[in-house]
């Protein structure tokens, strides 16, 4: 059953200056991940798993290629006479979009319009496969205003604004540290969340008027003691990407066939769009161990600890280890990639050598010949 | 409501049961047979009308429809979708005066010669869903149009020796036919017919009304209308192509394409952007392959697992082999599972079908000793074949086979 009573909103643009090398051209949402997936595909199919019928997805400026990715929605089966997809950049100049509390103000016809009772709000940098309606019984079992999806966890280091919840027995959020200094284990905020949508414009209209423009310190930390504002703890595999490393890290853990259990289940699968590549074809003398692998590629050489998105050719006498290769990449002959994550479209001629190491990935840009 | 005029329409016969594809063909017709890893036959054939230009596209279907009608939904997957053309299912149907099923390849397109007409067309090409091949229709149509001709039929050059499997036909120096020989002992040329015809729609639609108050037709093409319209002296034309085109109607002749992929002489190129084959592609991750397989010479699709050893086949996607488990020279449909230490060899593994632990499926021909016993073997769809069980080659399962201790 499709279509219940919630709506989604997906801020597609945040922290890209943690990872702008990725970002340079694209927004967070359209980055590649996972050998045939972009960011967005996981809050938007998590969405649309959870039976929300209704996304506006927020994007402030580069979003050339989200929109190109997004398309009419069909990919996620959004494209809908009644609601589906709904792509929200700036009305007029992107300073509207300068911060999460003025970006859901200028989105406030959006938000007024709508009849759906709540709200899950998210961002595109953690790579998670959600329930939210689990997220939404559980708020409804609180009797809650607001619930705020945390992860128990070592905090990523780089993790903008972290917010650092506490809880009651009960798990109502009882102290909302941003900012702090934590070693070890905490419980914190994913930036996903789920609200009443009359009590958000409500929030948000209130700070405006007090031009107190922080999310998190002015909703969430301003509030929680006034409203039930209760945590939802998720276990599954949910890494934040931070930084470039984080980034490698991320895609090559989905080497495990634990994560990817976790990440790509069955009957909650994550959308995206696809090209029609042929199969995957590996040529007689190929050599591919432990790697994940988009179809459309033609490999000839030895790969390993790999993840190949759609397209990417492997040349006779190469060898490519522990790398990160986006679409219709080609790689030539007897060259030698190790720690390398490389961009859409590069050129990587015959003979070439390029390593990197495991905490410092090399970074080849979109479109670059080597 | 008045539709815009199109200038071809393509009716696409897909009502076969495609017989001697046994086990393969016992739940779907032959057109939505899975081929190369990702495709289904008629992927080809669909694609080709696009690619082409063809925007209306009828697909006549009688036998096990469900899954044909499912796979080409709104026709989406290959831009046929638009608002007053695009692919539309023809099933038979209830009539004022009576329901028929499809008696014959012409019969068909006769009981929809008003979906044809409200195109108004002035062409209609009619295809067969059991062929795997590139083509430009649109380069047969401009031949048809250049030599005035009422019936186009594409013709390819085959070897002399199998010319006697194929309808034949003989044409004078200008490429115009003066005799259609079906399956000929002798045959006088290699010139085969593709089961591809062009017509102009109003020849073919006055000799299709004929036909069906003629006593004792078969109302099918190649025996009666095409001979009766060459007895008339209407212009008929053989249009030469070259490339690659096979039929796949055998197990035999479906195994060989498939493997005509792994062989880069082949000249069918499914990754060339200009010719796409579009598909329906399944909401899956990216394969992976693990540190105890050993990949060579194979085609794999999205979404396998593969912990074993691939040689020389074709896996199509979420087909999962388990670590000490090979596969060569075989094609294994989507969702199907090879356990440990199984060894499947010279056969064609339907969908969703588990070979248990040890298992061995068909053999290498050098290992049989008589080699008239020798074959691909096909396991059919949705199938357990339990532990340690051996499955000689040419055998077709059909059923659950126990496991042996």
């Amino acid at each position: 059953m499709r279509g219940n009573n919630i709506m989604g909103i997906i801020f597609s643009n945040l922290h890209e200056d943690l990872i702008s090398e990725l970002t340079d051209r694209r927004t967070m949402g359209a980055v590649p991940f996972g050998g045939r997936y972009r960011l967005i595909d996981f809050p938007l199919s998590n969405m649309v798993n959870s039976g929300i019928n209704k996304i506006g997805v927020l994007t402030k400026s580069n979003y050339q290629s989200l929109i190109d990715h997004l398309g009419t929605g069909k990919s996620w089966d959004l494209s809908k006479k009644r609601d589906g997809l709904f792509i929200l950049p700036p009305f007029a100049n992107t300073s509207e979009y300068s911060n999460r509390m003025t970006t859901l103000n200028s989105i406030m016809p959006f938000l007024t319009n709508s009849t759906e009772e709540y709200v899950v709000i998210s961002d595109c940098d953690v790579v998670c496969n959600i329930d939210y309606q689990k997220v939404c019984d559980e708020h409804l079992k609180n009797d809650a205003d607001i619930t705020l999806v945390y992860k128990r966890d070592q905090l990523p280091p780089k993790l903008h604004d972290p917010a650092v919840l506490s809880f009651d027995s009960r798990g109502k959020v009882i102290d909302v540290l941003i900012n702090a200094n934590i070693n070890g284990s905490c419980s914190y905020y994913m930036n996903m969340m789920l609200i009443k949508r009359e009590l958000l414009i409500e929030l948000v209209n209130k700070c405006i008027s007090k031009n107190t423009l922080n999310f998190k310190r002015d909703i969430i930390q301003a509030e929680y003691k006034n409203l039930n504002v209760y945590g939802y703890e998720f276990k599954g595999f949910a890494p934040v990407i931070t930084s470039m490393g984080d980034y490698f890290n991320a895609n090559m853990q989905l080497m495990k066939s634990e994560v990817r259990g976790d990440l790509f289940k069955g009957d909650r699968p994550i959308y995206t769009k696809v090209r029609d590549d042929m199969p995957t074809k590996f040529g007689l003398g190929s050599k591919v161990t432990n790697s994940l692998i988009g179809n459309g590629c033609n490999i000839e050489g030895e790969v390993e600890n790999c993840i190949l998105f759609k397209g990417v050719h492997i040349g006779k006498g190469t060898k490519v280890s522990n790398c990160v290769i986006m679409q219709d990449t080609k790689v030539g002959a007897d060259s030698n990639l190790s720690y390398v994550i490389v961009d859409k479209d590069v050129t990587i001629k015959d003979e070439r050598t390029l390593s990197g190491f495991l905490s410092y990935p090399v970074y080849i840009s979109k479109e670059s010949v080597v | 409501m008045l539709y815009p005029k199109q200038e071809v329409v393509a009716m696409l016969l897909a009502g076969g049961q495609g017989s001697r594809l046994g086990v393969l063909t016992h739940k779907i017709a032959k057109p939505a047979v899975p081929y190369g890893g990702k495709y289904r036959i008629i992927d080809f054939p669909l694609s080709n009308c696009v690619n082409s230009g063809i925007e209306a596209v009828g697909v006549l279907t009688q036998y096990q429809p469900l899954v044909l009608n499912e796979y080409i939904g709104s026709g989406q997957p290959w831009d046929l979708d638009s608002m007053n053309s695009g692919v539309r299912v023809l099933s038979p149907y209830q009539q004022v005066n009576g329901a028929d099923w499809y008696s014959g390849t012409a019969n068909a397109i006769y009981q929809n010669i008003n979906y044809i007409d409200r195109y108004n067309p002035d062409y209609v090409v009619i295809l067969s869903g059991d062929h795997i091949y590139k083509m430009d229709y649109s380069k047969m149509i401009a031949f048809h149009k250049e030599h005035q001709a009422d019936c186009t039929i594409a013709v390819i050059d085959v070897p002399l020796a199998e010319a006697s499997r194929f309808g034949i036909m003989n044409t004078n120096p200008d490429g115009s036919i003066y005799e259609f020989e079906e399956k000929p002992a002798h045959p006088k040329s290699t010139n085969a017919s593709m089961g591809i015809y062009v017509f102009s729609w109003d020849k073919l639609r006055k000799y299709l009304i004929e036909d069906e108050d003629v006593e004792g037709s078969e109302h099918d093409f190649g025996k009666n209308i095409l001979p009766r319209m060459l007895e008339d002296g209407q212009r008929m034309f053989a249009y030469e192509f070259q490339g690659y085109w096979k039929d796949v109607g055998t197990i035999d002749s479906l195994w060989e394409s498939n493997m005509d992929l792994l062989d880069p002489n082949t000249p069918l190129d499914l990754s060339d952007e200009s010719w796409k084959i579009y598909s329906r592609n399944p909401v899956v991750p990216p394969q992976y392959i693990a540190d105890t397989a050993n990949v060579q010479n194979s085609l794999i699709a999205d979404g396998c697992n593969i912990a074993g050893t691939i040689d020389f086949s074709v896996l199509f996607s979420n087909v999962v082999v388990k670590p000490g488990a090979v596969v060569q020279d075989s094609i294994i449909m989507p969702g199907s599972v090879i356990e440990e230490g199984a060894v499947v060899q010279y056969a064609i593994v339907s969908e969703n079908t588990v070979i248990g632990k040890n298992a061995v499926i068909g053999m290498r021909p050098e290992d049989c000793e008589d080699k008239d016993k020798w074959g691909i073997a096909v396991i059919g769809d949705n199938l357990h074949i339990g532990q340690g069980v051996k499955v000689d080659p040419q055998a077709m399962i059909s059923t659950d086979i126990e496991g042996v201790e």
